[in-house]
C-alpha cells in the first residue's frame, strides 16, 4: 500500500540526518532544557533561600563521607541485627511453645484417639506439620522485625546512599554500582534481590549481580548463623561478653559474604563476563520521614507474610522427606543413616560431618529448616535420648541443650565455624534458583549461579579445616 | 487549554468523590486506559496505590518499580485501568528498563497519561514531561510531593504552569492522599473529552533541525493522517531509532 511512501520517508530521514550531523542529539537536549528553564522561571518562585535542601546536604555530607560512611553503615547494620536477634527471642519462644509443645502433642493425641495408622500419623504430623510449625516459629518473628526495619530505612532514603558508598568497590570489581541496592535487598531475601536486578541496564553486569546475590546472607540463614554463633563462638568469652561476641561473629560472616561478592564479581568480569563498567547517574533522593505505622503494617502484611507463605509451601514437603528417609529402611539402616555414613568421610575433609551435608541436601527447598534437620539427624546417629523419635524435627528449649546434643554428635568449634561458612557459601534455595531461571531464561547461568557457591563453600571449608588441623 | 462549561455541582470534587470505587487488581472490562509516567522516585507507585487501593511496594529509591503494574478504579460508573510504569528520566535514551515506559506511552495508546513530577525538582522533571507532550495529546501533570516543595519554600503557580504546558496541572501529596480526588476528576474529564489539551511543543530547536522535522512530519502525516505525534516520529527517525522504523513499516501506532 504505502510501502513506497514509507521507504521514501525513511530515505529522506537518512539524508536529513547526514545534513544535520552529529550535534542533533545534543542540540535537541539543549532545546528541551531551554524550554524547561523558561517554563520554570515563569511558574516557580523560591520564597526564601534557606530550606531543608541544606539539612539533606548536611546529612549526606556525614553518611556518604569517606571517613564516616562505612562505620555508620556497619553500625546501622549492627543495630538492625541486634534488634532482630534480641527482639525475635521472645515471640519465637512463645510461638514454639504454642505450635510445638501444645498443638503438636494435641494433634498426636487426636491421631491416636481416632486410630490413625502410625505411618500416616508420623508422615503428616511429625513430618509435614512439624516442618511447617518450625518454619513459622523460627522465621516469622525475625522477619516481622527485620522487614519493617529495612523498609523504614528504605523509605527514609538510606539505600541509595549505601549504593553511593559502595559504588567505588563495585566499580573496582567490574560490576555495576546499583548492585549495592540489589545486594541490600538480598539481605532480606535472595529471590527478591534477584528480581530487583532489573534496575541494572547492562546484561553483563546484571548477570554478575544475579550470580553473586546469593552471597548476601538471607533471612533464612540468619537464624542458623545466630544460633551456632551463640552456642559455640559466644561461649569462648565470659558470659557478659558472649552476646557481643556472637553478634560480631554473625556480622563477620555477613561482611565476609560481601567480600566474596566483590571477589566473585571481579573474577567473573575478568573471565567469562568481560566488559566495560557502565556509568550511570544515581539520584540521591531527599530524605523523607517514613510513615511509621503504615510502613510497619504494609511490610508485615505484604512482605513478611508472602515470604513466610512461600517458605511454608517449600518446608512442608521437606518435612515429609525427612520423616520418610529416617523411617524407610534399606537392610538394617534407614536411608538417612545410610546417607550420613556415606557422606561422613567427605564431611570430615571439609571440617563438617555427614549429618550437616545430608541436612543441606534435604533443606534445598528452604534454608530455615537446616538446624532442626541437623538436630534430628544427630540424635538419630548418636542414639542419645532426646527429641521425639525417628525423623521428628524438634527444637530444644535452650541453646545449651542444643549445644550438648551437637557436642555429643562430635561437634567442635571447627565444625561450628565451618557450618557458618558453609551456610554462607552453598547453593541458593529452590525458590531463588527458580527465580534466577525466570530472570535469565538460561539453564547455563542458572547452573552457574547454583553450583558456583557450593564449590566455593567446599574449597573454603576444606582450606579452613586443613589449616585448623595443622595448627591445632 | 479549553474547558467546556459545567454546572457548579458537577465541577465539585467532593460531590463527585462518592463516585469513586477502588477496584484493586480487577482490571477487566475497562472503559479507559490511564498510564502513570514520570521520573524515578517521584511517587508514581504511591499515586497508583492511592487510586487503586492496591499496595504496590513503595520505597525511597530510584528504580524501585521494575515491571509494569496494573490496577483499576471506577469513577462515576466508568472503569479506568491504571498502568504504573517504571520511572524514566527521558524517552530519548536506548536503555532497556526505560523501554517498557517508552513503548507503552507510544504504542499502548493510553486514553490519558498522568505525568507524575517531583514539585521541588520541577525543572529537571520537565525534560521528560516535554518529551511525553510531543507524543500524546491527552495528559495531566500530577505535581506530586507538594508537601516537600512547601517545606523547601517553593511557591508554584499551577495556573501559569498549566497554561505554559497546555495541560491541566493537579498539585498532590499522594503519601497523605491530598489532591487524589482532584486528580481522578481531571483524569475522568480528560478521558471524556471535557478538557481538551493543547500540549506544549518543544520550541528551542535550531532552525535546521526544525525545518527537517517539518519536512518529515508533513510526509508522515500524508501516510498516517490520524496520528497526533508525527513530529515525535520524525524526531526518532532523525535519531535513527530502529524500533520506530520497524513500526512505521507495520503501522502499529495507528
Amino acid at each position: 500500500m504505502n510501502t513506497n511512501k514509507i521507504d521514501h520517508i525513511i530515505a529522506l530521514s537518512n539524508d536529513l540526518r547526514w545534513q544535520i550531523g552529529d550535534e542533533f542529539h545534543d542540540n535537541l537536549a539543549e532545546g528541551i532544557y531551554a524550554d524547561a528553564a523558561e517554563i520554570v522561571k515563569g511558574a516557580v518562585r523560591k520564597k526564601d533561600e534557606k530550606g531543608t535542601f541544606r539539612i539533606d546536604t548536611k546529612i549526606d555530607k556525614i553518611i556518604t563521607s569517606k571517613v564516616w560512611g562505612f562505620p555508620l553503615m556497619f553500625i546501622i547494620l549492627a543495630v538492625v541485627l541486634w534488634m532482630t536477634i534480641v527482639g525475635a527471642n521472645y515471640p519465637s519462644a512463645m510461638l514454639s511453645g504454642l505450635l510445638l509443645d501444645t498443638i503438636h502433642p494435641a494433634l498426636k493425641g487426636f491421631a491416636s484417639n481416632i486410630g490413625m495408622p502410625w505411618w500416616l500419623d508420623g508422615f503428616l504430623i511429625d513430618g509435614v506439620y512439624l516442618a511447617v510449625a518450625w518454619v513459622i516459629a523460627v522465621m516469622l518473628p525475625p522477619m516481622a522485625i527485620f522487614f519493617p526495619l529495612f523498609t523504614l530505612l528504605e523509605d527514609f532514603g538510606y539505600l541509595p546512599r549505601v549504593a553511593f558508598n559502595l559504588d567505588h568497590l563495585f566499580k573496582l570489581s567490574g560490576a555495576h554500582g546499583k548492585q549495592a541496592l540489589t545486594m541490600s535487598m538480598g539481605f532480606g531475601c535472595n529471590a527478591a534481590g534477584i528480581v530487583a536486578t532489573r534496575i541494572i541496564d547492562s546484561p553483563r553486569e546484571r548477570l554478575i549481580a544475579i550470580i553473586t546475590n546469593n552471597f548476601s546472607l538471607c533471612n533464612g540463614r540468619w537464624p542458623t548463623q545466630i544460633l551456632i554463633a551463640t552456642i559455640f563462638v559466644g561461649a569462648l568469652v565470659p558470659a557478659s561478653y558472649s552476646g557481643i561476641m556472637s553478634l560480631a561473629a554473625v556480622i563477620g560472616i555477613a561482611v565476609l559474604g560481601m567480600v566474596f561478592m566483590f571477589l566473585v564479581s571481579w573474577g567473573l568480569s575478568k573471565t567469562v563476563l568481560k566488559g566495560e563498567v557502565s556509568t550511570f547517574n544515581l539520584e540521591l533522593p531527599p530524605y523523607r520521614p517514613p510513615r511509621f505505622w503504615k510502613t510497619i503494617y504494609t511490610s508485615i502484611i505484604d512482605r513478611t507474610l508472602i515470604v513466610l507463605w512461600r517458605a511454608i509451601v517449600f518446608a512442608a514437603p521437606a518435612g515429609a522427606v525427612i520423616w520418610l528417609i529416617s523411617n524407610i529402611y534399606l537392610g538394617d539402616a534407614s536411608i538417612a543413616t545410610w546417607l550420613i555414613d556415606s557422606l561422613d568421610g567427605f564431611g570430615f575433609l571439609l571440617g563438617l560431618n555427614g549429618v550437616i551435608l545430608v541436612a543441606y541436601i534435604v533443606a534445598i527447598p528452604a534454608n530455615e529448616i537446616v538446624i532442626p534437620t541437623i538436630l534430628m539427624l544427630t540424635v538419630l546417629v548418636t542414639g542419645i535420648s532426646a527429641g521425639e523419635g525417628a525423623g521428628v524435627m524438634f527444637e530444644l528449649d535452650s541453646a545449651t541443650a542444643t549445644g550438648d546434643i551437637l557436642r555429643a554428635g562430635g561437634w567442635t568449634l571447627l565444625t561450628a565455624i565451618n557450618l557458618m561458612l558453609f551456610s554462607l557459601l552453598h547453593n541458593p534455595c529452590s525458590t531463588t534458583i527458580y527465580t534466577i531461571y525466570k530472570e535469565t531464561k538460561s539453564v547455563k547461568w542458572t547452573t552457574v549461579a547454583s553450583v558456583l557457591p557450593v564449590i566455593l563453600g567446599f574449597v573454603v571449608t576444606f582450606l579452613v579445616a586443613q589449616i585448623w588441623r595443622l595448627l591445632a | 487549554m479549553e474547558v467546556k462549561p459545567k454546572s457548579a455541582c458537577e465541577t465539585c470534587v467532593q460531590f463527585n468523590a462518592d463516585g469513586l470505587k477502588k477496584l484493586g487488581v480487577n482490571t477487566s472490562d475497562f472503559d479507559f486506559v490511564v498510564a502513570l509516567a514520570g521520573n524515578p522516585n517521584t511517587g508514581k507507585s504511591t499515586v497508583f496505590n492511592a487510586m487503586t487501593g492496591l499496595r504496590q511496594h513503595t520505597g525511597n529509591w530510584p528504580g524501585k518499580t521494575v515491571t509494569r503494574a496494573e490496577g483499576a478504579f471506577e469513577y462515576n460508573k466508568e472503569k479506568f485501568k491504571l498502568v504504573d510504569l517504571p520511572g524514566t528520566y527521558s524517552l530519548l535514551s536506548t536503555s532497556e528498563d526505560e523501554e517498557v515506559a517508552r513503548n507503552f506511552i507510544l504504542f499502548g495508546k493510553p486514553s490519558v497519561t498522568v505525568i507524575v513530577v517531583d514539585a521541588s525538582r520541577l525543572e529537571r522533571n520537565l525534560n521528560l514531561v516535554l518529551q511525553i507532550l510531543e507524543i500524546t495529546n491527552n495528559a495531566v501533570l500530577c505535581l506530586n510531593l507538594m508537601d516537600e516543595a512547601q517545606r523547601n519554600n517553593l511557591e508554584i503557580n499551577t495556573r501559569t504552569l498549566a497554561k505554559d504546558l497546555g495541560i491541566p496541572v493537579v498539585p498532590t501529596s499522594a503519601r497523605y492522599n491530598r489532591g487524589i480526588p482532584e486528580l481522578i476528576q481531571t483524569i475522568s474529564e480528560l478521558a471524556n473529552g471535557k478538557i481538551v489539551c493543547k500540549p506544549h511543543r518543544i520550541k528551542n530547536i535550531p532552525k535546521n533541525i526544525e525545518q527537517a522535522l517539518e519536512k518529515l512530519s508533513a510526509e508522515i502525516k500524508e501516510v498516517y493522517p490520524d496520528i497526533p505525534n508525527s513530529r515525535w516520529i520524525a524526531l526518532r527517525l532523525l535519531e535513527g531509532d530502529r524500533n520506530i522504523i520497524e513500526t512505521l513499516k507495520t503501522g502499529e501506532f495507528v
